[in-house]
């Protein structure tokens, strides 16, 4: 029951920074029936953003109030994560709209090997460790001396994604942006005609996916304690997985999907073996589009001629 | 992009384009400011610490502004000026384009056989080794498995990123095969391939019913399940340590060693590494032809044509009742066959595997070669895997750019950032790869390629 309880905790931690990067995947999909297959990478480029950014606000401004720097720290990863989503959308995706399937997937495969060579080349190839902050936590439950604990950090972690998700929720459901963005999925020829600027719209969702993949960043990155170039494959294609799962072009989907996933990956290392977590999470991807190809919440697909 | 449409009626719009560059300039420094600027690095208490590199991107930002200013200036405007141009006057492939179609492929094939024996006779058997080696073999093993890939998605238009799982399996089946029985590599040879193909008929089963992107990702997904299990399977596999010291290839018997059997003593030769590498270039170019025959004879077989139909559409592929389970895994299987032998062919040129060799990014290698090189194309797919491979080896050559550079400057590290960069720049200058014409295998009076671009390939 104790193992249980932490094992809850830790995979809706998880669970959480993975529902948060599914978003830009299960987005972008939606709109422009992409994989944007740089997803993982710009995850992890905004992780070093945090990290670069939280060193300047430590070492050299010498803040000492760690819940005021991670703050700033956050804001600033998502701008300029924003930022380079936008970017790469303009240069290697947007001249491929309309192009035949494969360009884009190829270009953004292209895009991801140079995003993490690119980090590797001007940070380095070591891992980057931060000093542990936030430390402490509740204790939950007591019991035959397991203590059951809810860290700072990983409250943090689901405040964070609640109060991030609620907004982005409002934001696609309430907004002018969010009607554009839903007309743009469901038949982009025809918002064009009834005055939706497609392109915007299209570059808006990129950079929406990309914030919250910079929260994602931050959060991973204070969480672990420790980023590598070569950390955004694996969380970019588990995230994926949890897309996929939950139903690709729902938000909700997305994160329920993610939240799966993590636990899936928490009970899995926990009960079963370590070694073999990242198969489960491969082998329950291949198995849901195997049996199941419209995932929990999304639409089945029509097969039009 | 806003001075593109201005810049064909009245010149570039010098204007528009400064404010173009310079916010390009903007964004580039946001974005390469914190990351090439400041750069994290630890110091001797382990602490991560900032060192400043503003000059570095001062440097990069420059060159940004000014190439995109000419860019909207001068290359934009030239570019347009010269497709207005091509569009005017009717498509019509020039004589001597006609010919170097026609001559190009046995040219490149007779060339290749003589390669080897060239580059000795320029540099000596020592001199050759690198040439041979790094070069030579190590592009034709891509160009293998992009040609092997090539039926897979080239003709059956099936997107497979996993395919670098079979040419695992290829490459433990010789080393493990090979190292507890002893067998020779030409039994393991058809049984690495075997293998190989029975995986491949195994992992192609349960996607045949899905398309597109979902099919890549379940592929890739089956590709890191092999991966994974190749590294936590430790009594078999030896996980990420790998197998060392497999046998090497015998000349049907004749081993290259130093022994009185030996290659070199039995033909009176000096000794010399050099022969078994030439030998390896010329069973891999071997290896490499085969698979091209096969795909060439193939494709005028039903079963090639029910591949290049369901890649062009997969519902009236159907319609005219074809057994589209059947031409799937066919697909699947022949190009898991080829994987399987190129890769029993790295265990032993190697002498070493490791599940570090078959990583998802390998795969991206191949399925980039693929279609980078013109989906279908034969020709494009070998000059695709010239390109990529031969050009990211050349950049380790470039040690004299240390001398420009200081000590530091490692080219190689540079090796995968400008094959990703080379990825994005040919996709969007060719969507469709070096080689976009099709070739009808079948035709009433005359053979005429058309353009790819008038392909549609809308499901698949």
């Amino acid at each position: 029951m104790e193992v249980f309880l932490q094992q809850l905790i830790n995979g809706i931690t998880l669970g959480s920074i993975y529902g948060l990067i599914a978003i830009g995947y299960t987005m972008v999909f939606g709109i422009i029936g992409m994989v944007n297959f740089s997803h993982g990478d710009v995850f992890m480029t905004s992780a070093f953003f945090a990290l670069i950014f939280l060193l300047v606000l430590t070492t050299v401004f010498g803040m000492s109030s760690m819940i005021l720097a991670l703050i700033i720290v956050l804001i600033i990863a998502m701008v300029l994560t924003s930022l380079l989503s936008w970017a790469i959308e303009r240069i290697a995706y947007r001249p491929l709209r309309g192009s035949f399937r494969l360009a884009p997937l190829i270009s953004a495969i292209g895009m991801s090997i140079v995003l993490s060579n690119f980090v590797q080349v001007a940070q380095g190839p070591r891992n980057k460790p931060i000093p542990p902050m936030f430390t402490g936590g509740f204790e939950v439950m007591n019991a035959n001396n397991f203590a059951v604990t809810l860290s700072y950090k990983q409250l943090m972690i689901w405040v964070v994604t609640a109060v991030l998700l609620a907004a982005f929720w409002y934001i696609v459901q309430k907004t002018p942006l969010g009607r554009a963005q839903r007309a743009c999925e469901q038949d982009r020829k025809m918002a064009a005609l009834l005055g939706v600027n497609v392109d915007r719209t299209i570059s808006l969702t990129f950079v929406m996916g990309a914030a919250l993949a910079a929260v994602a960043g931050t959060l991973y990155l204070s969480y672990y304690g420790v980023v590598n170039f070569s950390d955004g494959f694996v969380p970019g294609v588990k995230a994926f997985t949890a897309a996929v799962l939950g139903g690709i072009g729902s938000l909700p989907g997305a994160v329920i999907g993610g939240l799966l996933i993590g636990l899936i990956e928490t009970f899995w290392s926990g009960y079963f073996s370590i070694d073999y977590k990242d198969v489960a999470a491969f082998s329950i991807l291949a198995i849901v589009l195997i049996f199941m190809p419209q995932g929990l919440l999304g639409r089945p697909e029509v097969e039009k001629v | 992009m806003a001075a593109d449409d201005t810049a064909n009626k009245h010149g570039p719009d010098i204007a528009a384009a400064v404010k173009d560059a310079l916010l390009s300039g903007l964004v580039a420094l946001a974005l390469f400011g914190p990351l090439i600027g400041l750069r994290t690095e630890q110091n001797m208490r382990n602490e991560l610490v900032i060192q400043s590199r503003w000059g570095l991107v001062a440097a990069i930002i420059a060159v940004i502004v000014i190439g995109r200013f000419l860019m909207l200036t001068l290359v934009s405007p030239a570019l347009a000026r010269r497709r207005e141009r091509v569009s005017a006057t009717p498509e019509h492939p020039s004589a001597l384009r006609q010919a170097l179609g026609k001559w190009f492929a046995p040219a490149s094939i007779a060339f290749l056989f003589l390669y080897p024996i060239l580059i000795v006779s320029l540099l000596g058997f020592q001199g050759s080794l690198k040439w041979v080696d790094n070069f030579g073999i190590q592009i034709l093993i891509y160009v293998m498995l992009g040609w092997g890939l090539n039926i897979v998605v080239g003709l059956a238009g099936l997107l497979d990123l996993g395919y670098v799982a079979f040419y695992a399996v290829g490459a433990y089946s010789y080393a493990l095969l090979s190292s507890h029985f002893g067998l020779s590599f030409w039994i393991l040879l058809p049984m690495a391939g075997i293998f190989a193909a029975l995986w491949g008929i195994m992992l192609g089963f349960p996607v045949l019913r899905l398309r597109g992107d979902y099919l890549a990702i379940v592929t890739l997904a089956f590709g890191e399940i092999i991966r994974l299990v190749l590294i936590n399977f430790r009594e078999l596999t030896n996980g990420s340590a790998g197998i060392s010291s497999i046998p090497k290839v015998t000349l049907f018997g004749i081993p290259f060693d130093a022994s009185p059997g030996g290659f070199a003593k039995m033909f009176d030769l000096p000794l010399s590494s050099a022969y078994y590498k030439i030998f390896l270039y010329y069973l891999i170019l071997l290896l490499a032809l085969l698979t091209a025959f096969v795909t060439i004879r193939l494709r005028k077989l039903p079963v090639g044509r029910a591949w290049e139909a369901l890649r062009e559409d997969e519902i009236a592929c159907r319609s005219l009742g074809i057994n589209t389970t059947n031409t799937k895994l066919t697909a699947f299987a022949l190009g898991a066959l080829f994987a399987g032998f190129a890769g029993s062919f790295f265990a032993a040129r190697q002498g070493f595997v490791s599940p570090e060799s078959f990583t998802f990014m390998e795969s991206a290698i191949i399925v980039a070669i693929v279609v980078l090189g013109g989906m279908g194309s034969m020709v494009g797919v070998a000059l695709a895997a010239v390109a990529m491979i031969g050009g990211t080896e050349l950049l380790r050559e470039l040690a004299f750019l240390k001398t420009i550079f200081g000590d530091n400057f490692n080219p190689d590290q540079f090796r995968m950032l400008i094959f990703g960069l080379a990825m994005v720049g040919i996709m969007i200058w060719k969507p469709r790869g070096f080689v976009s014409s099709r070739e009808p295998t079948i035709f009433l009076a005359e053979k005429k390629a058309i353009s790819g671009s008038l392909v549609k390939e809308g499901h698949g």
